[in-house]
């Protein structure tokens, strides 16, 4: 069998366990990554919020943020979880085509010159 | 390491994306010379991996949580200007669709994960792996290692980013506008997880695939022959 087939089956188990990346974390209480918080934890830990970070903080919205649909926070893990799955096909598959994309177009100006 | 929209100023956001924009240009056009047709499946699941292993988050039990980001795993197959596109490709849909980094610090994230992280990591494979054959256990020593110092680079970039900050953007009386934390805070704290934890798992990471490829497939591992310093 091709590698590049047998390295995406590899991929298949990952994106299948790839909740873990979720449950391990809340499992064992740890927070968001260093330097990650979003304002409330910020205010907690510093007494403020920085005006500017606070400002910039909700610039951006994303369609499925943190790996999940908008309101599914309070969900629970098995929800969570699937929602993880989800988000780990939808990124690979634009990650894959856009790449692809590149590659193809880096090829075909070497071919015209 | 995914720095969110508010924790940089607008001076380090920018200087970031004029860096990269640069590095960008420059790896389009090497990698326009030197990319085969048969490479591009390889760049997308190289891309694909580098997303889909930081979504791996490692607790550390009730501290934060880090991740590998596999850069230097695909700097190794394809070389570090298509891995530098491969890992931006990554980091953009992270940003754009899951809100996982922020989009004004997209050039400062890229600038650690997609560059310093995979040229670091790159260097130091090659330094290691020199003339060794694609499939001798040199070559595995030498891409856990090289994924070790390669995130530990990228972690010591973002922490000397983060810490930057109070010193760039405060107010009259003090207080910070960006990301509250200075370098003594945040370089230690950057640093020292991935030292003691999530380089590790780069390192485990990158050496298993090798090994595995070395198995399965060593021309793939071949970049690194063909390619003069």
């Amino acid at each position: 069998m091709k590698t590049v087939i047998k390295l995406w089956i590899g991929m298949g188990v990952l994106i299948v366990i790839s909740p873990l990346g979720l449950i391990l974390p809340s499992h064992f209480k740890a927070g968001s990554a260093w330097g990650e918080w979003g304002t409330e934890e910020i205010a907690k830990f510093t007494g403020y919020v920085p005006s500017g970070l606070k400002k910039l903080s909700g610039l951006w919205n994303a369609p499925l943020p943190d790996y999940a649909f908008k309101g599914w926070e309070a969900k629970g893990m098995a929800h969570l979880s699937a929602a993880y799955i989800f988000s780990a096909v939808i990124g690979i598959a634009i990650v894959g085509v856009l790449a692809i994309f590149i590659g193809r177009l880096l090829l075909k100006k070497k071919d015209e010159r | 390491m995914h720095i969110p929209d508010g924790y940089l100023g607008p001076t380090t956001s920018g200087f970031f994306y004029l860096v990269m924009l640069a590095v960008w240009t420059f790896a389009s056009k090497i990698v326009k010379k030197t990319l085969k047709a048969k490479q591009v499946p390889l760049l997308a699941i190289g891309a694909a991996f580098s997303f889909l292993i930081m979504m791996f988050n490692v607790p550390i039990p009730g501290g934060t949580t880090g991740h590998a980001v596999g850069g230097v795993l695909v700097a190794i197959l394809l070389g570090p200007w298509a891995a530098c596109i491969a890992v931006t490709v990554a980091l953009v849909v992270q940003a754009l669709m899951f809100g996982d980094g922020g989009v004004t610090a997209l050039g400062a994230n890229s600038f650690n994960m997609a560059f310093i992280l995979v040229f670091v990591g790159y260097y130091v494979y090659r330094l290691i792996s020199y003339n060794s054959p694609a499939t001798s256990a040199r070559r595995v020593a030498a891409a856990g290692i090289a994924a070790y110092v390669g995130i530990n680079a990228a972690a010591l970039m973002a922490g000397i980013e983060f810490g930057i900050q109070p010193l760039l953007h405060h107010t009259a009386s003090g207080q910070a506008l960006y990301c509250p934390y200075g370098l003594k805070i945040a370089v230690p704290a950057m640093a020292g997880e991935h030292l003691l934890v999530f380089g590790w798992i780069e390192a485990v990471v990158t050496a298993l695939v090798v090994k595995y490829l070395q198995k399965q497939d060593p021309a793939l591992l071949a970049f690194a022959k063909e390619t003069p310093l």
